[in-house]
């Protein structure tokens, strides 16, 4: 590749980054020829380090795979552990975690919004959603007892209660942030200098989201209907009326508008939850030994489909634990939204997959080099094995782009 | 002497162009942390921000140029200083005048962002660089309309003398008002000009770290800084001289109070465009100062030739 004139390396340290990580541009004047992404600066092994513990331990470890979305994995992890236990949740508990969930969310994407802001050169946007976010974080400090690592999960349901003097508070948040959000949604849409920073930028089409298996936020503003919220319910959400978002801007601009969209029914599910909330207990007794078996898990975090996988052996400790963080389904699509785009764009389209580092880092390490080696697989060969496979489990892929063919694109 | 010494040292010279400088910095911060719904910082932040850079340790890249490195930015801050000596502050006289000085005035403003480039280009790091090739490709896109604007409005004043510009028009008030389109050029292109938001693509925090600047520490830093902020001052009182010139034959107390509040409402206005804009493309840019504000810098061109008939 020589079509480029120089290098400008985007971390490992960088203002444009929250996260160590490098990306790589080959640039020829302002324009982007290619990027070469790094990651890796921040593994920190959390999958062998689970299974050294006991499930409880495991859960408040998994919990700091990622500071925002840290009740997404603390669920889906412990919604795994509790599948091969075979426990049957009190609805109670799956409400507030529901409730939780979606606060969080809340407090991801307002966080979002104000990264996007300050990315665009917008510190204004950032300190008034920065602001509000504070009103969600005391929600969650009041109701789990801490603003990041909530800690409210618990193999078979929840730790805490809420009470009802609660509701009545959380509800004033509610109002007061929904009226702040429709006030964003306005100044991110009719703002000329962001309109003119956003729109166009890092397009991503409908095929494209589906042949690089993005998801969340960014396969939805593409006009991929693609949440596991609707697809494969879990907790309270099959019993909770709300929409999928979705935006045919296929770009940044859509991504706003996606998650400011998702703020609003984020609104409307935390108050269904505080109506419906059933009255009982909020844990069911769990064994401290799991049964042998095998689970996966799916939660629809904040930046998209998070996926937890469990592997027990009888004992208090997992055998295995496999956490793909949503950030790894996305990355692959920067290098593809970034083609031939602006070195002023960069920082936004990284941005706007909403990007954790930390939660994706993994480590492989092949330790024989013998290419004849049966227990190795090409990448191809992996491919048609398991589409040969799906296929004997009658699952047929040919008519998969026509599932989430979505209207205009 | 010791009068020419006052002038150079105390006022409008060297200390008053720090101090004011450091008070618009302040005011300017303050401002836009207020509209940011924040607290903003102490009165003395942008002293103690000054003294801790000159007593830090100066830290040259390896592979730049460390002569131009070191020197530009005295460059910087002598030509903003020197422009001091040649805008009329609080009534119709300066420092030193003759015709011809709007000229050097606008050449003076105009070093800043050449020593930017020549700085960024000489410290030959990645960002520096490309920060550097975007001030001076801004540089072509707002000095044009610029000078326009200001140019034509000496070209009604009959002068290219700063004071009998003044003089012109304290005499004929009515015709700021034919160049408002102008004062609307030039405040745009003194954003551009001192590259704060939604101009500050030379200096992108999220792309090229902090552009001309990424390497410069200490006492290079700290004049360029002072450069900047001093510029400020001399492009507001520069603004406000040509395009506000009311009231400047009053008594020097309340003359110099004018004069104070003039500066403000342009330091204001500065900073009112950095809270409610997003910075833009650096084509963006360019595209936005040809397409509409090179335009209207035509359009007070035409304005005040129509005017200057009329008036004959």
């Amino acid at each position: 590749m020589s079509n480029y004139d120089f290098i400008v390396p985007i971390g490992p340290q960088h203002p444009a980054l929250k996260e160590p990580e490098t990306f790589l541009l080959m640039m020829s004047g302002e324009k982007i020829k290619g990027m070469n992404v790094r990651l890796g600066y921040n593994h920190r092994g959390i999958e062998k380090a689970c299974e050294g513990q006991t499930y409880i331990q495991d859960l408040y470890l998994i919990e700091r795979v990622c500071g925002i979305c840290s009740h997404s994995h603390a669920s889906c992890f412990a919604q795994a552990v509790e599948e091969i236990a075979g426990l049957e949740l009190p609805k109670r508990a799956l409400y507030i975690r529901t409730l939780i969930g979606e606060l969080e969310r809340i407090h991801s994407h307002l966080l979002w919004l104000g990264v996007a802001g300050h990315e665009i050169g917008f510190d204004t946007l950032l300190m008034y959603t920065w602001r509000d976010r504070e009103i969600v974080m005391d929600i969650l400090a009041l109701l789990t007892g801490n603003r990041v690592n909530y800690s409210i999960n618990t193999i078979g349901g929840v730790r805490r209660d809420i009470t009802t003097e609660q509701i009545p508070q959380i509800l004033k948040a509610i109002d007061t942030l929904e009226e702040r959000t429709k006030y964003y949604a306005k100044v991110a849409t009719e703002d000329t200098t962001i309109t003119a920073r956003l729109s166009g930028i890092g397009l991503l089409s409908h095929d494209n989201v589906l042949k690089l298996g993005v998801v969340g936020p960014t396969a939805r503003a593409s006009g991929v209907k693609r949440d596991v919220r609707k697809d494969d319910p879990y907790a309270a959400y099959g019993e909770i009326d709300f929409n999928v978002i979705t935006d045919d801007h296929c770009d940044v601009y859509g991504r706003t508008l996606v998650r400011v969209g998702e703020l609003m029914e984020s609104y409307k599910i935390i108050r269904q939850v505080l109506a419906k909330l059933p009255e009982g207990p909020i844990t069911v007794k769990a064994p401290r030994k799991i049964p042998v078996g095998q689970a996966v898990s799916r939660y629809e975090a904040p930046r998209g489909e998070d996926l937890h996988y469990v592997k027990s052996n009888g004992t208090d400790k997992p055998d295995r634990v496999k956490v793909r963080a949503p950030t790894l389904a996305n990355v692959q699509a920067v290098a593809e939204m970034l083609k031939d785009r602006y070195l002023a764009d960069m920082p936004i389209v990284v941005a706007a997959i909403d990007p954790c580092f930390s939660c994706t880092d993994r480590m492989t390490s092949i330790s024989t080099a013998d290419k004849d080696d049966k227990t190795f697989m090409s990448w191809p060969k992996l491919r048609t094995y398991s589409i040969e496979w799906y296929s004997r489990q009658g699952v047929d892929f040919s008519d998969l782009n026509k599932k989430f063919k979505a209207p205009g694109i | 002497m010791v009068n020419t010494l006052f002038h150079i040292f105390i006022f409008p010279g060297f200390l008053f162009a720090c101090v004011s400088g450091l008070a618009a910095e302040y005011i300017d911060r303050k401002l836009y942390a207020k509209m940011q719904n924040r607290i903003g910082p102490p009165w003395f932040q942008p002293v103690a921000d000054c003294i801790k850079l000159f007593a830090k340790e100066v830290i040259i890249p390896q592979q730049a140029d460390s002569r131009i490195f070191t020197f530009v930015p005295v460059l910087a801050f002598a030509a903003v200083l020197t422009s001091f000596f040649y805008i009329p502050l609080w009534n119709v006289k300066t420092l030193s005048s003759f015709n011809g000085d709007l000229i050097v005035v606008l050449y003076l403003l105009t070093i800043p962002t050449l020593t930017f480039f020549l700085g960024g280009w000489y410290a030959r790091s990645v960002f520096s660089m490309i920060g550097a090739a975007r001030s001076i490709i801004q540089l072509f896109a707002y000095e044009i309309p610029l000078f326009i604007s200001i140019l034509a409005v000496a070209m009604l004043a009959d002068t290219l003398s700063l004071s009998e510009i003044t003089v012109f028009y304290s005499k004929h008030l009515w015709l700021i008002l034919i160049n408002l389109p102008g004062f609307v050029v030039a405040i745009i292109a003194l954003i551009g000009k001192l590259e704060k938001a939604p101009f500050d693509t030379p200096e992108a925090e999220t792309e090229i770290v902090a552009g001309s600047f990424t390497e410069y520490s200490g006492r290079p830093l700290a004049f360029f800084k002072l450069a900047i902020d001093m510029e400020l001052v001399a492009g507001s009182s520069l603004l406000a001289a040509i395009f506000l010139p009311f009231g400047l034959n009053i008594h020097p107390v309340p003359g110099f109070m004018l004069y104070l509040i003039k500066v403000l409402f342009v330091v204001a206005l500065i900073s009112v465009s950095r809270t409610i804009f997003a910075r833009l493309r650096i084509d963006q840019m360019i595209n936005f100062c040809w397409k509409y504000v090179a335009p209207i810098a035509f359009l007070q061109l035409v304005l005040d030739l129509f005017v200057k008939g009329l008036i004959r």
